[in-house]
């Protein structure tokens, strides 16, 4: 593995690779001294030509826990602003020598452009690309998933069996894309529930159950995690459902639905949450909400993806 | 009359025959084989032994980018670029800046063709003032000017407001001109990417659906039986749009419809690169859509290829996907790509390939003497094209200024050798003359044709 672009292109041996190294990682997370010296002398840049502060934030304490320097490039009030192309970019952080480059860009497809330009020659991770990927958010809900359920004894387990619910909007949805092709590749059985128009185009040729009703699908499947997605308030405007009070009427996870939830179903979102819209406080804040774990192990997680990806490169 | 300039000897013809050709001024004469006497003693020979002559390719669709591109592509490097792909017409589309919507602009687009002379270059004038889709441009005083233009488009936009798609198609039959569509619902297609399907979702780039198409194309073909216009479609690109055309043609509407090489020959799987080379509108479509497409250009569904070559310089395609510009060369690659997916496929012969590229593209654009069925006395406008060899395309055969071709890489069969336009040489040898040398016989051309 070069560079993490994708999950739909992520091996099951590599995506177990990447969770078990994350264990380890996550064992450093809990010391007293959060500290490892793997990519001592290597300088990490965080490109980031979207905000988004959570994601940066993960991958900056990720590869500061590794020893590595981090450079923060975001494309507000930079060059990029000022009309520079991917490519000069590109070779600009080449030029200074960056040893990895992490990602994030509101066109998809853009990490793997930088991949394969030849413009840098270092292992590229995307943090999240247009309406395409985000890998490092499928992970780490995986490995959060398994970790509820398997706890000390999760290494080396897959997800056979375990049926993921994803509600919202799945069109726009690039945690959505990544965790289906991942948790597949693990062996889960993944729902999609929203309106239709919030389905992608053909998607019914994708290895998930496409649903438009949210009660009948946790009554029928009683799923052991239910993932809600944030709606954002652009696509009210766009007219892909009336309003939110709608939504959050047919679509949202309330305290209701909550209540009809086996007590172990995990309820997962990949924040920022709209409270009261897609997720009641009841059930962002409940036990069964696994919603800070996620944070806490996405930075495992990223530690073990730009271990693998830069801990070999001399 | 002078002496014979060029004896083409052994050519091939498209229907199968072998002759001599003899080209004298700017008509060509057939010559039996081995009849070669005193009179075509001093004519430079051209071994053509192997090689199909065809009538001279005329493209309906071409971006020459002049005025206003130029860092893209000029008049002169444009049909350049189609001497190297065995064009000798060329019609420029409107889009340029200023737009190709007055006399004035198309006037001085076909002086530059004519003084260049690679190519004859006929204006398209636009069907709306600055392709803006709101009201008529000069298309009288367009098709009144020295430019005689016959065929208007807005291409790049569609022109979407149905009642100004009626009054263009009425108003343009008054000068016996053609509109040609580009159909795309603006509206269905705001800010879209690729070919919409599970491909498009999952590469989370978003989707150019095929009824944005095909809706269009329904509506056009019906206004033009109900006012009895004659409406041309360009760059079809989908199975459903194919089948639409074929209805309105079974209903006797006056439609005619291009296909463009690259929808003959590639498909969305391309678009998994996210390589902006492959960036395109209408996009890349998939292989369903391209074997409808080959099967309407067998059964004259399709009436023609057009190349909506579109050249862009490096920088438009050197990014992110989303950022990079729609578009490919494809003047230098369409015969080759032609032969490949269509006539190695046994769905044309050349006597087809030479009727979709040149005889009914100079028909639907009232081209009137450029093309032919080599009878005696035919203008001099034709290729030699040699059909025996697959080779890698590569760089060096752009001739154009922009290198944004979908094809470089790929194996593609056949190769233009020789060029004529008016008689003289544009292409010798899969060598493009000189712009000087061709100016210069354009020059001796005109200078020789009654006023």
């Amino acid at each position: 593995m070069r560079h993490l672009l994708s999950t739909k292109q992520l091996s099951r041996d590599e995506a177990l690779q990447i969770l078990d190294v994350a264990e380890d990682m996550a064992t450093v997370n809990e010391r007293e001294v959060k500290k490892l010296p793997a990519l001592r002398g290597k300088t990490v840049v965080n490109l980031f030509f979207e905000d988004s502060t959570r994601t940066r934030i993960s991958f900056e304490a990720a590869a500061k826990r590794l020893s590595a320097d981090v450079i923060n490039f975001s494309a507000k009030g930079s060059s990029v602003s000022k009309g520079e192309s991917l490519k000069d970019t590109a070779q600009t952080l080449a030029a200074m020598g960056a040893d990895g480059v992490v990602i994030r860009h509101h066109a998809s497809g853009a990490p793997q452009v930088l991949a394969e330009s030849g413009w840098i020659d270092a292992p590229i991770v995307n943090a999240g690309d247009g309406t395409h990927e985000h890998p490092t958010q499928a992970l780490l809900d995986a490995f959060t998933i398994r970790r509820r359920l398997f706890g000390d004894t999760s290494r080396g387990r897959n997800l056979k069996g375990v049926s993921v619910v994803i509600v919202g909007d799945i069109l726009h949805s690039r945690v959505a894309r990544s965790n289906l092709w991942l948790l597949e590749t693990l062996g889960a059985h993944v729902s999609f529930v929203a309106p239709a128009t919030l389905i992608p185009f053909g998607a019914s040729t994708w290895p998930a159950t496409i649903s438009y009703d949210l009660d009948t699908t946790l009554r029928e499947t009683q799923p052991d995690v239910v993932m809600m997605l944030r709606i954002q308030s652009e696509r009210m405007n766009a007219a892909f459902f009336p309003n939110a009070r709608e939504y959050a009427r047919i679509w949202g996870l309330d305290d209701a639905r909550l209540a009809t939830l086996r007590p172990d179903t995990m309820v997962m979102h990949p924040g920022p949450m709209n409270r009261g819209l897609e997720i009641s406080a009841g059930a962002a804040d409940s036990a069964r909400s696994t919603v800070l774990e996620q944070v806490a192990n996405g930075v495992s997680i990223r530690m073990a993806v730009l271990y693998l990806l830069m801990s070999g490169q001399s | 009359m002078s002496t014979p300039t060029y004896l083409i000897v052994g050519a091939t013809l498209p229907t199968g025959e072998r002759t001599d050709l003899v080209v004298q001024d700017d008509r060509l004469t057939r010559l039996a084989p081995g009849t070669d006497s005193a009179s075509t003693r001093g004519a430079t020979r051209i071994d053509a032994d192997g090689l199909v002559a065809l009538p001279g390719l005329v493209d309906l669709h071409t971006h020459l980018r002049e005025p206003g591109f130029e860092q893209s592509e000029t008049v002169l490097t444009g049909s350049r670029a189609a001497a190297a792909g065995g064009f000798t017409g060329v019609f420029a589309m409107a889009n340029t800046l200023p737009v190709s919507d007055t006399a004035g602009v198309v006037e001085q687009v076909m002086a530059l063709g004519d003084d260049a002379g690679y190519a004859t270059v006929r204006p398209i004038g636009a069907v709306t003032v600055g392709l803006g889709g709101e009201r008529l441009s000069e298309i009288g005083a367009m098709a009144h000017s020295r430019a005689r233009v016959r065929v208007f488009s807005d291409d790049g936009k569609c022109v979407h407001d149905s009642l100004l798609m009626r009054r263009a198609l009425e108003y343009v039959k008054t000068f016996d001109g053609v509109v040609a569509q580009h159909a795309q619902d603006p509206r269905l297609t705001e800010n879209a990417q690729m070919n919409e399907g599970a491909l498009s979702s999952e590469l989370g780039l978003k989707g150019w659906p095929a009824v944005a198409e095909e809706s269009i194309i329904a509506r056009d073909v019906l206004l033009a039986e109900h006012v009895g216009a004659r409406l041309h479609v360009c760059h079809v690109s989908t199975a459903g749009s194919v089948e639409v055309i074929r209805w309105a043609k079974s209903r006797g509407i006056v439609v005619t419809a291009e296909a463009t090489p690259h929808h003959l020959l590639l498909t969305e799987d391309l678009v998994r690169s996210y390589d902006a080379r492959f960036k395109v509108n209408p996009p890349l479509r998939r292989d369903e859509d391209v074997l409808a497409l080959r099967r309407g250009l067998a059964d004259g569904t399709i009436d023609i290829i057009a190349t909506d070559h579109a050249p862009h310089p490096t920088e438009s395609k050197e990014s992110e996907w989303d950022a990079a510009s729609f578009g490919m060369v494809g003047l230098e690659s369409a015969l080759s790509v032609a032969q490949t997916a269509l006539v190695d496929t046994g769905l044309l012969g050349w006597n087809d390939i030479a009727r979709v590229l040149s005889r009914t593209p100079a028909e639907i654009g009232r081209l009137a003497g450029h093309s032919h069925a080599f009878e005696n006395g035919a203008p001099a406008n034709f290729t030699l094209h040699d059909p025996s060899a697959a080779s890698t395309f590569e760089l060096d055969r752009l001739a154009g200024k922009s290198h944004n071709s979908p094809f470089l890489g790929r194996t593609l069969s056949g190769r233009v050798q020789h060029t004529f336009h008016h008689g003289y040489p544009t292409m010798i040898d899969t060598r493009v003359l000189d712009s000087d040398t061709v100016k210069a016989s354009a020059a001796l051309w005109k200078a020789g044709t009654p006023a």
